[in-house]
Parts: structure tokens; C-alpha cells; sequence
């Protein structure tokens, strides 16, 4: 049976810009649904570095987004500060790097209105030891880290509590038009393959580097470039500050710390397909490589997670370094392809976020006829109580404080008790009675201890079925994926300690339970990449 | 200072794992001219194991075909992949190494039951089943009863994680129709303890325990012919501990493996660390090589030592050395960033020509993993061999899962594997003597 929903706007997308634009437009009073194919932070929005930029890092190339960042960034310190960390930043030269772009550098922040101070190279490495020796140039800029995750939970959550319903695992297959506009979206659940109905007053399609793929179903165009970014995590913390480096952007110039972690990326690769984002070995190793020219540390450390997203760039096939395309989002009203009430909003980068969200909302709004003005600039985003088993370090500290005498740890690794399980199942939508554990993953540590699901995944799954939040042979597939998620972050990262959890993980989940064997269509045998 | 204590030995055999074990039984026991031999390991990786005992399952992995006989699927491996340690071994010998082995796990009263030219199916913790060759008493009556669908209560314990008999008959009831599930206390622990197998085990030995446990049971068995346990039947007296369930309940009583470490393959390395004790076996236990030399005699000099300072204990001097140190759990092998090694001997390892070439990007890729085929080349008589073919040295051997081209997890070949080459090793070695 088909089901049917209402709304006033349907958003499309999981990520930063469409769950902030479900925030904006709960704020302001229209009811909302926000729809998405996997789970929040699915594209690349889950896959970035975590950097609040300051802005500095386009002074050279792209002044507009430049200014763009200075502003958001300073305007996110105060509306989003629990998800945010005001590391500072740096910018650093090594021998060898083009001595006229660092010349340049500071003149280039002063003329777009960024704080930018020059640093003594010695200043610099007692702030950072980790810094190589061979720094020839450093200034200090305002950089922050961001969780991106607990951005995206808190937008969402607050959106949820202000009446907007979240659907995952919904994705879009057709767009009903008649008389120039969309009167409803047909969308298939991913995993009963259920069929859903929304119509809306007005579709946002908030799909990040899937933008072109969604309004193409509406027969709307949309021209984005693919470029794959590759980043990893290091076992600890590398600097306290965001180091760049300071030259034209380029592979593996960026370290972000965050928690107790940091992060080093990227890579840029040109995609002509979207079906395949993992990291390969040899950006693995290119990163480590460039990195280690920063920090020689790098070159030794342990790392932890690799994984790789797409920036959904604007513009059409040019040629050269896809760094050099504007960093800058496209709000495009498709009243120029003959549709009403349809909008797309894409391109721009996670600093941005809500500066996008803003403009989609207020186009939105004035397609509505609604008055209401945005509120994000005024109403801070604070940490609400459904989102904390996110946050590192809290399911310990809540563990060690009080629990249940009957409670047990299901997550040895993180601390994640099974009443923290049943808490988060809840908050699934009503579409998906079935719970997932990469739907958990995402709410919670799962996962992403030192056992990277081994032995979670086979305590959670257990409890799911207890619960009757799995049933029949859910529980194979539920386990696989899971495995497979985590794995695709780790596979690149196989050497010395991580090879042996590797192998008494292939041990158990393919020698022992066999679940290699089991049927599952989702998990087709892909092709190595080199 | 007090001089490093040195020993003489024919045979050293490196590793505790299954095929360090399978080498000690042949070795030692398993004729009239045994070998004077002498064992040194860490960690056992029995530990990790299931209990089952694998020979030979799937071929091709990559079609993931199931061989109801592990003998046909054998034959059909050596056909198909000559590099296969199994090839080195003629099907009697394969026969006879596993023959020796289950006797010797008799004699050390771990019996296991199989039928002699099938493999047989057994139940996962996670609900899924696997073939597998031999299984231990404990858990035959399960094997039997999934084959024959008999009417069957599957129990789990509340506090007891990554177990529910819940899940095992959801997934088995396509199948096995007259499958149940149960949740009980367990007896003299409230509803409120985290249970561990290797303590219920225990606490199970004791006979008020088992009384109570039939108690909880007993109101909801209905017309089951078998009862599924857990795997915690005891730890020293495991038949003791099921007959009396059995005799209590009227019904078959089997257990159905945790997940690892586990209490069978606890149970499993205790009995045999004990017989090889019993039989005056001498064992560097939590100990590792920390050097090894060769002498121009072609004998080797062992420095074993402290598992984590490796500060030298003791010296072994040693006419010949069996590798069964297993891949890199078992550290028999080490996978730096940039190549895989032999950490003792600095042996050739075969490997894939790229670390790109070492892992899929689908964790459960019917292929397997390239790196998975890594391992050392033999020659027949189970001699490492250089990049010429040749043995690097006359009486050094390698056995289990550090020989490449294998694939023990998915082929399910891991016990048979480990079983039948140190079998094939320590054979090998004596004749040579």
C-alpha cells in the first residue's frame, strides 16, 4: 500500500545545507518534511575535514567565498559553539614552497578583510612542535574545527522538535508534474521498498553533488564537476591549531584537530561517476607522503579512518585543478526550466552551510508568501539531549556516573550501554521499522572504537533481535553492511597493528559465521580500484 | 650473572595455534619413534576457535559453492589450484593426520564426532550455519538436529551479550520450522550481571547449578527433542555437565559457539596444554623466538624469551624448527606498510606485487583477499623455499595458515589446513632422521 504525505516544503537531501534549511524553515514556521536516500551526512557533508574555514585559504583565488567564510565563521563562534572548537589556525611555508604566493599572502587577507598575523618561525614551532624544521613562513589566521556530525544532528533535531518530519532511507524516483509544477514526488524506501507520496507546495533539492541526478528526474538541469576529496584520521592529535599550507591549494595541505583526533587530507580527483568514493591506496599514500613534509610525524603515525567524499563544484567541464573552480553555491529557481516550485541549492562548502540555507529559505519563503524572516543569524543552535551518545566521551562519563543494575554494555569499545540502543531506535522514523546499525552508528560511537564494529555489530544485532527491531534473516545483511561501512575506512590503512584486527575480523565474521555466504543483493563484488 | 640455560632438542615447533598443536600430537605421540621435540609460543589462537573443526568446504570461493564431501572438494582444489598446501599431501595422509589428531583429542577427552566422507552443518552464533568437518560431542546433537528439523528449544541467558536464541531461530526458521526460542535466568545470578561464558562455564560444573538451570527450562520445553545451549557447558568436565542436562531434561542437550574467545576453544587449548604436560612435553609457554641461527651443521640456535621485553631466557639447540607461528595474528608474519615479512628467518614471502592488490573494497567479496594468498611457498617436503625453488635450509619446515596460497576462511579449511601440513611436516622431519 502506498502512503501518502502533505506538506508545505519537501526537502531533499540529508546533509548540512538540507537539514539546515529544514532548521531555517521550521524556524520560521513552515512545516517541512526533509527526505533522504541514505542517512544525514551521507555525502559530503560526512566527508570533510571539519574545517570552520577562516576564510584564508581562498584570499588568493576566490575572494568572494573568501568573504563568505570570514563572516560565517564568525557568526557560527556564536551560534553553533557546541560543535565547534576554536582551535585557531596557521598557514606555514616549507622550503621550496613558491615564495611569491607567501610574499603575497598577507596583502591578500588584508584586502578581503581577514585577520592574518604574521608568525616567528620559532614562535610557530614552540606553538606546534609537530611542525617540521624546515618552515621557512607561518601566520597565524582565525581557522576553527567544526563537528560536521553534530552540526547536521543538532539541525535536524531542533528542526524535528519545531515539527519538521525527517524520513530516511527515502529516495526519489519520479517528480509528478502538471501545468509547470511539481504536484507530487513518488519516493521508494531503501530497504522495504515501500512506496511514498509527498506532495509539497515547494521542493528544495538539497543533494549536494546528486543535485544534477535529482532535478534531471524533473527535467531540469543542473552542470556539477565531481572532485573527490580523500582525507585520514590519525590515532591522536596531532597540532592543536588547523595547519595549512601556505601555498596555491593542493593535495594534503590541510590538518584539522578535532577532539582527540586530527585530520589531513585532501586529495582532489576529477569523477565522472558517483557510483564508487572510496579512498585507494595510492591517494593513501600521497597524502601521508605530503603531509609528512608539514609534520614528519605523519609519516609514522597510526592512522585510523580513511574515507573519501565529492564536492559538488559549479560550472561547466573546464580543465586544470578542479581547486581552482569556485568554492562559491548556485541557488537556481528552475521557473527558468518551465517548474514553478522547484529550487536547487548546491556547490558552496560546509563554512557556508548556513549563509545557504538561509538564501534557499528565503526563496522559498517568498514563494510561500511567508514574512517570517531568518532566525539562524539570531537563535543559537544549542546542544539538545537526543543527540549526546554523538558526542565523544560522553557514553563513559554517563556510564561511570549511573546505569541501570540490569543495563550492558553493548559497545565495549565506546561505553555504549543497550539503553542508549533503545533510545536511538526510537528516534527512527515511522517508515523504518526495521532499526539499522549504521542508523545507530550515525547517533551514536558505534563502531568507531579499536574493535571498528567486530565485535559491536554481533552484541548490537543480538539486542536488535531481542527487541524485535530486527526479524527472519535481517540481522545477516544488517551485520554486513555495517562491516562494510566501516571497512571501507580501513581497508587503505591495513599495515602493522590494523592488519591483525583485519584478520581475526575476517576470522570471525567469513571463517566462522560464514556470512560471505549469505545472499545479498546490495552487496555486489566490486572491481579493486588501483 | 647466572649463564642463559640452554636445551637440546630434535624438533622445535614455533606457534601454539591448531597446527603447533596438530605438530606436537604427530610428533610426540603419534608413533613408537617419536620425536624429542619442544614447543614455544604466546598467545594460543585456539582461543579464537569455534570448536569446529574445518577440512575442506568451499571451492570455488569465488562461486561460493558448498561441498557436502570434503574429499571430492579436495581432489577438486588440487585440480584447480595446485599451490595449495593440501597438495602436498595425498588424500591418505590428509586422512590419516586428521584421524591422529581427533584421536589424540579423544585421548586428551576432548572427543569430537564427524562423518567420515561428509561434511556437516552446523549453527553460528549468529544464526547463520557453516559446513565443517569434525565437531566437537558437545555440539553433535545440534548438527543432528538442524539436519533432521527435530522440534528444538534454543536457550540464551538475560546478561548474556552477543547470544540470542532469538536471533538464531529467527534466521534458521525458513528452514527448520520446529525451531523455538527461550530466554531463562541463570541460576545463582540475578537478571542484573553481565554473564560471561567462561564463568557460567564454570559455574556450571558445580551440580545445584545445572539442577536449577533444568528448572528454569523445564516448564517451557515442550515437545523439543533438543535443547540448544550456549557453548558453556563446563570447562573441565563438559561431558559430565551435558549428560547430567540430558538426564535432568530427558532430551538431547548441544551447544551452539559464542562468539570469540570462547569457551570451546578455551577448553580445547587447557586439554591439550595438559596432555602434552602429562606426557613430560617440554613447553616454553608466553614465550616467543626472539632469535634464530643456523649452524654450519645445518641445527639451529633459538634464543627464546620474554613475550614483551624479549630479553633472553633460555637457548634451544635444535636439529630442526617447525614454523606454525600462523599469519599475523599469530605474528608468523608481519604486514608493514610497504611489505609483507617473515620476521624470524627473513624467508621469501609470496605476496601480491602492490599493497593495492591486498584487500577488496567489499569486506565480503566472494574472491577473498589477495592478501590472503600471502604466505610461504613449500616445497614437498614442506620446506620454505627461496625465489629458486629451492629450501632455503634442509630441516626447516612451515605448517597452518603461514603457507601461502590458501584461503583458510573462506575455503573452510583452517583446522584441516593446520592439521594435515604439520602432520605432513613432522613426517617430513622423521625421515630424515
Amino acid at each position: 500500500m502506498k502512503k501518502n504525505l502533505k506538506t508545505q516544503a519537501l526537502i531533499i537531501g540529508g546533509g548540512a545545507t538540507g537539514t539546515g534549511v529544514a532548521r531555517d524553515l521550521s524556524l520560521r514556521g513552515v512545516k517541512c518534511i526533509l527526505v533522504e536516500k541514505n542517512d544525514i551526512n551521507a555525502g559530503a557533508s560526512g566527508a570533510n575535514h571539519g574545517l570552520l574555514h577562516s576564510g584564508a585559504r581562498y584570499v588568493s583565488n576566490d575572494p568572494e567565498s573568501a568573504k563568505e567564510c570570514r563572516d560565517e565563521n564568525r557568526l557560527l563562534k556564536h551560534m553553533a559553539p557546541d560543535c565547534i572548537e576554536e582551535t585557531g589556525g596557521l598557514f606555514v611555508a616549507v622550503e621550496g614552497d613558491n615564495e611569491k604566493f607567501i610574499a603575497d599572502f598577507q596583502g591578500f587577507c588584508d584586502s578581503s578583510g581577514l585577520f592574518c598575523r604574521p608568525m616567528d618561525v620559532a614562535e610557530a614551532r614552540a606553538a606546534e612542535p609537530a611542525l617540521s624544521d624546515k618552515i621557512i613562513a607561518a601566520y597565524a589566521v582565525e581557522d576553527a574545527s567544526v563537528d560536521p556530525f553534530k552540526l547536521v544532528l543538532e539541525n535536524i533535531t531542533d528542526a524535528q522538535k519545531l515539527g519538521c518530519k525527517f524520513l530516511r532511507h527515502l529516495k526519489v524516483i519520479a517528480f509528478h508534474q502538471k501545468g509547470g509544477r511539481i504536484e507530487s514526488v513518488d519516493l521508494i524506501e531503501k530497504i522495504t521498498r515501500e512506496r511514498v507520496s509527498i506532495e509539497a507546495d515547494i521542493i528544495v533539492n538539497a543533494t549536494g553533488a546528486w543535485a544534477g541526478q535529482v532535478a534531471a528526474l524533473a527535467g531540469a538541469a543542473i552542470s556539477l564537476i565531481y572532485s573527490k576529496g580523500t582525507l585520514l584520521i590519525t590515532h591522536s592529535r596531532i597540532t592543536q591549531r588547523v595547519i595549512n599550507r601556505l601555498r596555491p591549494p593542493g593535495d594534503a595541505d590541510i590538518l584539522v584537530p578535532g577532539g582527540t583526533v586530527s585530520i589531513i587530507g585532501t586529495t582532489s580527483l576529477r569523477m565522472e561517476s558517483l557510483d564508487e568514493i572510496t579512498p585507494t591506496i595510492a591517494e593513501v599514500d600521497r597524502i601521508v607522503a605530503e603531509g609528512a613534509c608539514m609534520m614528519p610525524v605523519l609519516e609514522t603515525a597510526r592512522y585510523i579512518r580513511a574515507y573519501s567524499g565529492v564536492r559538488p563544484l559549479l560550472g561547466g567541464g573546464g580543465k586544470g585543478d578542479d581547486r581552482s573552480v569556485t568554492r562559491g553555491f548556485d541557488l537556481v529557481d528552475h521557473a527558468r526550466d518551465g517548474i514553478d516550485n522547484f529550487i536547487t541549492i548546491t556547490g558552496g562548502k560546509l563554512t557556508t552551510f548556513r549563509l545557504m540555507a538561509e538564501k534557499t529559505s528565503d526563496m522559498v519563503c517568498s514563494r510561500l508568501g511567508v514574512s517570517a524572516p531568518c532566525l539562524t543569524r539570531r537563535i543559537p543552535l544549542i546542544s539538545s539531549h537526543e543527540t549526546r551518545w554523538a558526542v565523544p566521551g560522553f557514553s563513559p562519563k554517563s556510564w561511570f556516573s549511573a546505569h541501570e543494575r540490569d543495563d550492558l554494555l553493548l559497545c565495549e569499545c565506546e561505553m555504549v550501554p543497550q539503553s542508549a540502543i533503545e533510545e536511538i531506535v526510537g528516534y527512527f522514523d515511522i517508515f523504518n521499522k526495521q532499526a539499522d546499525l549504521k542508523g545507530i552508528g550515525k547517533r551514536s560511537r558505534i563502531g568507531k572504537g579499536s574493535c571498528q564494529g567486530n565485535f559491536c555489530s554481533l552484541r548490537i544485532a543480538a539486542y536488535l533481535y531481542d527487541r524485535d527491531h530486527l526479524r527472519s534473516d535481517q540481522g545477516a545483511s544488517e551485520i554486513r553492511s555495517f562491516i562494510n561501512e566501516r571497512w571501507k575506512g580501513q581497508r587503505c590503512l591495513l599495515w602493522d597493528t590494523p592488519v591483525i584486527q583485519a584478520e581475526l575480523q575476517e576470522a570471525m565474521h567469513c571463517g566462522f559465521f560464514s556470512l560471505e555466504l549469505c545472499p545479498d543483493a546490495s552487496l555486489h563484488s566490486q572491481k579493486e580500484t588501483k | 650473572m647466572t649463564p642463559i640455560p640452554k636445551t637440546k632438542a630434535r624438533l622445535t615447533i614455533i606457534g601454539t595455534g591448531m597446527a603447533g598443536m596438530a605438530g606436537m600430537a604427530a610428533a610426540c605421540f603419534a608413533s613408537a619413534n617419536h620425536i624429542d621435540t619442544v614447543q614455544v609460543g604466546v598467545n594460543s589462537g585456539m582461543i579464537y576457535s569455534s570448536g569446529f573443526l574445518d577440512l575442506m568446504g568451499v571451492h570455488p570461493v569465488e562461486s561460493g559453492k558448498v561441498w557436502d564431501n570434503p574429499w571430492d572438494a579436495i581432489e577438486q582444489l588440487i585440480s584447480d589450484a595446485p599451490n595449495h598446501p593440501y597438495a602436498r599431501l595425498s588424500r591418505s595422509d590428509i586422512r590419516a593426520a586428521m584421524d591422529q589428531f581427533m584421536a589424540f583429542l579423544s585421548a586428551a577427552e576432548r572427543p569430537y564426532v564427524a562423518d567420515k566422507n561428509q561434511n556437516t552443518e552446523v549453527i553460528t552464533p549468529v544464526g547463520t550455519v557453516k559446513p565443517t568437518y569434525a565437531v566437537p560431542r558437545s555440539m553433535w546433537a545440534g548438527a543432528k538436529a538442524l539436519k533432521e528439523k527435530q522440534s528444538c528449544l534454543i536457550v540464551d541467558f538475560w546478561g548474556l551479550k552477543a547470544f540470542s536464541a532469538k536471533q538464531i531461530a529467527d534466521m534458521l526458521t525458513p528452514r527448520w520450522p520446529a525451531i523455538r526460542y527461550l530466554r531463562v535466568s541463570f541460576p545463582a545470578v540475578g537478571p542484573s550481571a553481565d554473564l560471561y561464558p567462561e564463568h557460567m562455564a564454570r559455574s556450571l560444573e558445580i551440580e545445584s547449578n545445572r539442577i536449577a538451570l533444568a528448572d528454569a527450562i523445564r516448564p517451557d520445553l515442550g515437545d523439543a527433542m533438543a535443547l540448544g545451549l550456549p557453548a558453556i557447558l563446563g570447562i573441565y568436565k563438559p561431558r559430565e555437565v551435558r549428560e547430567h542436562l540430558e538426564e535432568l531434561l530427558g532430551v538431547a542437550v548441544f551447544e551452539i559457539p559464542t562468539i570469540p574467545p570462547s569457551v570451546p576453544g578455551t577448553r580445547l587449548k587447557e586439554a591439550l596444554d595438559k596432555r602434552l604436560v602429562a606426557g613430560g612435553i617440554r613447553m616454553f609457554a608466553q614465550k616467543r623466538v626472539v632469535t634464530a641461527e643456523v649452524q654450519k651443521n645445518g641445527s639451529f640456535v633459538l634464543s627464546v624469551g620474554d613475550r614483551a621485553t624479549g630479553d633472553v631466557e633460555h637457548i634451544i639447540e635444535s636439529d630442526g624448527v617447525i614454523l606454525a607461528g600462523g599469519r599475523f595474528l599469530g605474528m608468523g608474519l608481519h604486514a608493514g606498510r610497504k611489505a609483507i615479512r617473515e620476521p624470524l628467518f627473513d624467508l621469501p614471502v609470496f605476496q601480491p606485487p602492490d599493497r593495492a592488490l591486498w584487500h577488496q573494497t567489499n569486506f565480503f567479496d566472494p574472491r577473498g583477499h589477495g592478501i590472503n594468498q600471502a604466505g610461504l611457498e613449500i616445497d614437498a617436503l614442506f620446506r620454505p623455499t627461496d625465489l629458486a625453488g629451492r629450501p632455503v635450509y634442509d630441516t626447516l619446515f612451515a605448517a597452518g595458515s603461514i603457507l601461502a596460497h590458501q584461503d583458510w576462511m573462506r575455503q573452510k579449511c583452517g583446522a584441516g589446513l593446520a592439521i594435515a601440513t604439520a602432520y605432513g611436516a613432522v613426517k617430513a622431519f622423521q625421515k630424515m632422521l
